[in-house]
């Protein structure tokens, strides 16, 4: 009955056990937290060691600090704007337009399947 | 006969049965008592089950089941008579497994999450009408039948994304829902009858021996498939998905999924068992549509995901991208069975694509409804959706934010969740037919896992906001439901070999042999 349960994953081309792969994980991340072990401890609480240096300006209270979600990956989202205004503009909102994309597939099936 | 027996023989009938009745009298116990009408929707939910749970043991010892409501024979004389068959294969009993964990884990979520609003007789009544259609959907072996029970999901689904009437937006999400479900019920029964016209029959099976792919025949599939893809929310018919899931209650999504995955079953049963026998054709492959749209669904559906800023529609277009990797591994299948100088045994990778697509259709249910019903609990708690006003939640919703850590590592497909093991079977299978597609679908899933990450920094991370310093955990039934569906993601991502073996393999199975489907048709029209 056991054996059923750790049967390794057979994909085909190749093999996937995931609870090998959990004990791996655990013993790396054992072999890190010995690891840190040996580092020197010169972390101090409460110094300058532990304030944000944001280019000699004032730090802001913690709660303005948050990253919203709309700033996040902006660089990815600029480079990608050819693509993402494309495809704003197909995603009217508009329920017409959507009926419109059916008649679309419909057509490009109809095609396709009437070379058959 | 002991009674058990009697329950497997009269299963098929009970599985729409039961929701039905319970329907119709769910509010007639919510006069009663509105707790005990929750119990009751839940009771009947279990019922039902487990009564899939009991046909699927029959169905994968025993080969496929078939139940006859009407007529015992076929034909009286030369007359043909009302008769409605049930044809339950192993396809079938997955599809149902995934529709009814879903609407069970959304009764038991509703408790909660729905309390404070009214129309609650209405809304427990409609959850389990639209239950019953998606579980008609992939239990029939009636193409007119077929429809009947999609016309059911959309009506129940409608109602249900519509709920929040106060809301404008959930109103116009409903409306849209119905114009597009009814343009597309409309075409499924246009082709139902071309093929009626052409063959007398309405039995899939009958049919699928019958079509000789003649000019109408190619009408109705183009007609049965846009129509069913749109039902399924495959890019760019798409649309509507975004609107629907981020309007309806969370609750209700959960279950969208399961009616959304019904039209895939759709598209599936009709490629592979309704035009099975004619399927392989010289010039182009029906199986590179279904790769090119799938791989277009993933594309758009993670670009879409990526520039949102609403909770919900973020995990709506993050699932259209995930309806894509079903339609490449099962499109990966259907284009080596399509060529004839090719066999199954000379490319089984087809095979493991199959069961990759397959598999996925059960993880993306899992994965992304245990992200919605997370979704749902941040907008109890803090009555937000912008994810721009949300942070700093994992301080005091931390069990949600373990929940949506699984969901997250699971719909990204990382090890060892249940959304890796599917994706493998995608990835290293699509390579052997193309590596650009394994490719895309890889840089797809990648893309997935940093708008995921977007989520948790902007929603659970951060410092606390003194705005939701009040916040709170949600309540009990709300975490024994996303407990529920966690449990089945951390099951499947453990032991994917037991689950693929036991209930994936002979889905996949059920699905290339056609034969088998047209051999044990005890005969209908």
């Amino acid at each position: 009955m056991i054996e059923t349960f750790l049967q390794t994953f057979d994909t085909g081309n190749g093999f996937w056990n995931p609870l090998i792969w959990i004990i791996a994980f655990v013993v790396i991340f054992l072999i890190v937290v010995i690891l840190r072990g040996f580092g020197n401890k010169t972390y101090k609480k409460n110094t300058g060691q532990t304030k944000a240096f944001l280019s000699g300006n004032q730090e802001y209270e913690k709660n303005q600090m948050h990253v919203k979600a709309s700033n996040l990956y902006w660089g990815w989202i600029e480079s990608m704007k050819w693509v993402i205004d494309g495809l704003k503009k197909m995603h009217t909102g508009n329920v017409s337009d959507y009926v419109f994309w059916f008649v679309v597939v419909m057509g490009i099936l109809l095609l396709f399947v009437g070379l058959m | 006969m002991s009674f058990l027996d009697q329950l497997i023989i009269h299963g098929p009938a009970l599985l729409i049965a039961l929701p039905l009745l319970g329907a119709f009298l769910t509010p007639l116990i919510g006069r009663v008592n509105d707790k005990l009408r929750n119990l009751f929707v839940i009771i009947i939910l279990g019922i039902t089950a487990i009564l899939i749970l009991l046909l699927a043991q029959e169905i994968f010892a025993s080969g496929p089941i078939t139940y006859v409501f009407g007529s015992t024979a076929p034909y009286v004389g030369k007359e043909t008579v009302i008769r409605i068959l049930f044809e339950i294969d192993a396809l079938s009993i997955f599809m149902a497994m995934i529709g009814i964990i879903l609407s069970f884990a959304a009764a038991i979520y509703s408790w909660a999450f729905m309390e404070k609003n009214t129309g609650l007789d209405k809304y427990y009544a409609l959850l389990l009408l639209l239950t019953v259609g998606m579980l008609g959907m992939v239990l029939t072996g009636d193409m007119f039948n077929f429809f009947v029970f999609l016309e059911i999901t959309s009506i129940s689904s409608c109602a249900l994304i519509a709920y929040y009437v106060n809301k404008a937006k959930s109103v116009e999400a409903g409306f849209k829902y119905i114009v597009v479900s009814t343009i597309g019920a409309l075409f499924v029964l246009m082709a139902i009858a071309l093929l009626y016209g052409q063959y007398d029959a309405l039995n899939i099976a009958k049919l699928a021996d019958s079509i000789t792919f003649s000019f109408v025949d190619k009408i109705a599939l183009v007609l049965l498939l846009a129509a069913l893809a749109m039902k399924g929310g495959i890019v760019p018919m798409h649309m509507w998905l975004p609107d629907a899931y981020s309007r309806a209650p969370a609750s209700v999504s959960l279950v969208l999924i399961g009616t959304t995955q019904a039209g895939l079953y759709g598209v599936f049963r009709v490629l592979f068992t309704l035009y099975g026998n004619v399927i392989e054709l010289p010039t182009i492959s029906m199986g590179w549509i279904l790769v090119i749209l799938g791989l277009l669904t993933m594309l758009v559906g993670v670009i879409m995901a990526m520039i949102q800023v609403d909770f919900k529609r973020l995990i709506a277009y993050g699932a259209v991208a995930e309806l894509g990797y079903m339609f490449l591994g099962v499109g990966t299948c259907l284009t080596v069975l399509a060529n004839p100088e090719v066999t199954l045994a000379q490319a089984p990778f087809a095979f493991e694509a199959l069961k990759g697509g397959l598999f996925h259709v059960f993880n993306d249910a899992l994965d992304v409804g245990l992200l919605f019903m997370v979704a749902g609990a941040v907008y109890y708690a803090t009555k937000q959706t912008s994810l721009n006003s949300l942070g700093g939640l994992a301080r005091n919703m931390k069990y949600t934010t373990v929940f949506f850590i699984i969901g997250l590592l699971a719909v990204s497909g990382v090890p060892p969740m249940n959304g890796f093991a599917s994706k493998l079977l995608i990835y290293e299978s699509t390579y052997q037919l193309n590596p650009i597609l394994s490719i895309v679908a890889i840089l797809a899933s990648i893309m997935l896992l940093a708008i995921f990450v977007k989520v948790f920094h902007a929603a659970f991370l951060g410092p606390a906001l003194p705005q939701f310093e009040k916040v709170k955990e949600v309540p009990k039934s709300m975490l024994i439901a996303m407990g529920i569906i966690a449990a089945f993601i951390v099951l499947f991502g453990l032991f994917p070999d037991l689950i693929v073996n036991t209930i994936v393999d002979p889905a996949a199975n059920a699905l290339i042999d056609n034969t088998g489907y047209l051999q044990w048709l005890t005969g209908g029209a």
